[in-house]
């Protein structure tokens, strides 16, 4: 069984299975990572094995069953892929889920390339079966997203189980078992570090015998240090594929007679943390470098150039030839993301930002492409903190300041996957917030994966849409619209009727993503046009920009959705079919 | 043979593609290929590389900075951005059509793509500057301005791997019906390149 929610770096771990032949794999795209989590939890109980995947902050997410099936265990191999994002790139935090393992006390495998991801998900299988507990495999963007060409078996068959045996002293989590349980897991991690110290993937590159200094790698880290290494053959490289359970008899041979060891990791200081305390507890003279020591950088991600520097002072090192750092280059445009031309969130946003024109209003988004209203000129996201926190922020809002209206932006995925309960909070608490709900028919960030609105799954059925206007009514909204965002003057007139009335209203705004229909319509400029540059000053579209003092429309990224047409004060913007 | 390429532009360009079909075409050509692309949070509109490794000895998934041979640069600006990628003696071939942020309209600060290729031009000894837009015409859409930069690139002789290679790609990987466009747009691309090589 295959389960997991998109998200950056993590998406295409699904995606890939779908590409490929999966005969006898339950495939979902879950409604969220938690749910992924205790659907895959039946299929490890029952003797399946079962693939769960997210990314970081996705954990955060899981993390209650996770906590609670780290102390049950499983029986058929679980593997939960975790994709961290250093950085971030695209992401909120820059979280180590090797902590999270430590924490839960569970295995971790980290990767420093495809190949090796490829073979260590086979290897997190292996040792889940072997002590019956869920292994986290932890690769991070840069291996996320990097190619590589491996051999596997297109035949592949998933292997068979016996089914669920009923055990309530086994599958039921109760203190005693817990007690019971805790007991047993930090044995068996004892165990298991002595066999990781063997695992394949935790090796030393010996370079000369003799050195004093030798240097720890983890993850992607291993890679760069790799390449500096191609060039100082000299030096003692040491990868740590296993950053929990910690490996101590391994390290332990590395650090005895080293004067002093560097640890290259990104995010947090585990492996650094875990050498201080091997050689504390082993009494060893040894000085550990890394990232407390300030030696690496606490935030961002590692890179080759970084690596080198590092290496280069940690070796005593004058770089011989820094990269000629070029100081004279033209002033770059900055090309911050924006919302694409034609999408339908732009309405929206402008909608409400003209029927608010003269009110005191707060603006909370969530996680997803709208979270790019936050730009100029549309600036219509005052706040953004995780998924589904939007409706409960506004809702918060709505309490602190009354006279305001507290507006929440949520997508149709998003709404799915942790709005609801937001709603029923709002409701119950008597909050006064307008919910907009951006139905754009699918995950559009992550690539457009669809979800229980969509009407479709992964295992290839149509299935019935679930609709968001039936589960708002069945909730009980005060007020309930439903309008094209692409519709300027009735979208404006939704949101006005809204902020008359008390309690929660939501608004539907709904029209599909520009990526996955195709439009045979754009919008073309004609004589009328007095280059006032209103169009492009109101609305930040992409397709519109000002060349020589002539405002212009990118044919080839217009799709038509006529709002700066319907803005335009000279009537100067027409609609065209394409071609 | 070891080989850096990067491959750079603007989200929704078709740069992927091009990445894809040079990394197959190596791998065909038993090469070992890893490839790694560079996505920021936008579908379209932020900047986006791919990085292209051929060799061995090869471990990072991106280029280290100052190695690679050759970039392919959709747009002006963005081959400026990631000029530390590239050798001193490296190979630009750049789009002179800019793609402006909607920020610079905002601004109106008059970036035009020019000041880029003045910049490659007087930097790089092996800067070929090509206008996507008026070497796409005759394909009525600049989609295929991915497939001409990669037969410029194969007409320079700078890309590393064999034309016919990269057309059996063009065959496996693009959709039925675009195959004889894109080999065209792939043919016009190559005369251009080999134009460059002879002037």
């Amino acid at each position: 069984m295959v389960a997991g929610y998109p998200g950056t770096p993590s998406t295409e771990i699904i995606e890939t299975i779908f590409h490929v032949p999966h005969d006898g794999v339950h495939l979902e795209w879950s409604v969220n990572e938690k749910a992924a989590m205790e659907v895959c939890a039946s299929a490890s109980y029952a003797g399946f094995r079962s693939l769960v995947t997210m990314k970081q902050v996705g954990l955060n997410v899981a993390s209650d069953p996770l906590m609670s099936l780290a102390y049950v265990g499983v029986k058929g191999g679980m593997v939960i892929v975790v994709a961290d994002d250093p950085g971030p790139i695209s992401s909120q935090t820059e979280q180590d889920t090797r902590r999270f393992a430590s924490f839960a006390r569970i295995p971790v495998f980290d990767p420093a390339s495809p190949e090796q991801a490829f073979l260590m998900v086979q290897d997190a299988f292996s040792l889940s079966e072997q002590y019956h507990t869920p292994v986290i495999l932890r690769p991070t963007t840069r291996v996320c997203h990097g190619y590589a060409a491996i051999e596997f078996d297109e035949h592949y068959a998933p292997k068979s189980a016996e089914g669920f045996i009923k055990d309530s002293s086994k599958w039921v989590i109760f203190p005693k078992l817990s007690l019971r349980n805790h007991e047993l897991i930090e044995k068996r991690n004892v165990q298991l570090a002595t066999e990781l110290s063997h695992y394949r993937f935790n090796t030393v590159l010996e370079g000369n015998r003799q050195a004093r200094r030798a240097v720890f790698a983890s993850g992607i880290s291993y890679s760069y240090a790799r390449e500096y290494q191609q060039e100082h053959q000299e030096m003692t490289l040491v990868q740590l594929g296993t950053a929990f359970p910690f490996p101590e008899e391994f390290a332990l041979q590395i650090l005895s007679g080293r004067d002093e060891v560097l640890c290259l990791e990104e995010l947090s200081p585990l492996v650094e943390e875990a050498l201080l305390r091997t050689a504390g507890r082993h009494q060893l003279k040894v000085t550990i470098r890394g990232k407390l020591s300030g030696d690496v950088p606490h935030a961002g991600e590692l890179n080759v150039r970084l690596c080198a520097q590092i290496l280069d002072r940690f070796y005593g090192r004058v770089a011989p030839q820094a990269i000629a750092c070029r100081s004279d280059l033209p002033a770059l445009p900055q090309r911050p993301p924006v919302l694409c031309a034609g999408c339908p969130h732009r309405g929206a946003f402008y909608a409400v930002k003209v029927a608010m024109k003269k009110q005191k209003a707060y603006y909370c988004g969530d996680i997803g492409c709208y979270t790019l209203g936050n730009a100029q000129p549309l600036d219509m996201v005052d706040t953004c903190l995780c998924m589904g926190a939007g409706i409960t922020m506004a809702q918060g809002f709505s309490h602190t300041d009354p006279e305001a209206v507290s507006f929440a932006f949520i997508g149709d995925s998003t709404f799915f996957a942790s709005g609801i309960t937001g709603i029923v909070n709002a409701i119950y608490n008597e909050a006064n917030i307008i919910v907009c709900i951006l139905d754009n028919a699918t995950t559009a960030m992550t690539g457009h994966q669809p979800h229980p609105g969509t009407g479709f799954n992964l295992m290839g059925s149509y299935v019935d849409k679930l609709k968001i206007e039936k589960i708002l009514e069945g909730l009980g909204v005060a007020k309930l619209e439903i309008v094209d965002p692409n519709d300027l003057k009735a979208s404006v007139a939704a949101v006005k009727a809204c902020a008359k009335l008390r309690g929660v209203k939501a608004i539907i705004f709904r029209s599909p993503c520009i990526s996955i229909v195709k439009s045979k319509e754009k919008c073309v400029i004609n004589a009328k046009c007095k280059n006032c540059g209103i169009c492009i000053k109101k609305l930040g579209c992409p397709a519109i920009s000002m060349d020589h003092g002539q405002t212009v429309i990118d044919e080839s990224l217009c799709v038509g959705c006529t709002l700066c047409s319907q803005i335009c004060p000279h009537r100067a913007i027409e609609k065209v079919q394409h071609g | 043979m070891d080989r850096n390429i990067l491959i750079c532009g603007v989200g929704g360009q078709g740069t992927v593609l091009s990445s894809k079909l040079i990394a197959s075409a190596f791998m065909a050509d038993g090469e070992v290929v890893h490839s790694a692309e560079t996505i920021g949070m936008a579908q379209r509109g932020g900047s986006v590389t791919s990085h292209i490794r051929v060799g061995r000895a090869v471990f990072s998934p991106l280029i280290p900075e100052g190695r690679g041979d050759l970039m392919l640069s959709f747009e002006p600006a963005e081959a400026v951005r990631n000029l530390n990628y590239l050798k001193a003696d490296g190979i630009v071939i750049v789009n002179s059509h800019p793609v402006k942020p909607i920020t610079e309209s905002l601004k109106e600060t008059g970036y035009d793509g020019s000041e880029m290729t003045a910049y490659l031009q007087q930097h790089y000894l092996q800067t070929y500057v090509v206008d996507s837009h008026e070497i796409c015409r005759p394909f009525g859409s600049v989609k295929f301005f991915n497939i001409i930069m990669l037969g410029i690139a194969c007409g320079l002789g700078a890309l590393g791997v064999a034309q016919s290679l990269v057309v059996a790609e063009i065959e496996k990987k693009v959709k039925e019906k675009f195959v004889e466009v894109n080999k065209q747009a792939f043919a016009a691309g190559v005369k251009l390149g080999e134009n460059y090589a002879t002037n």
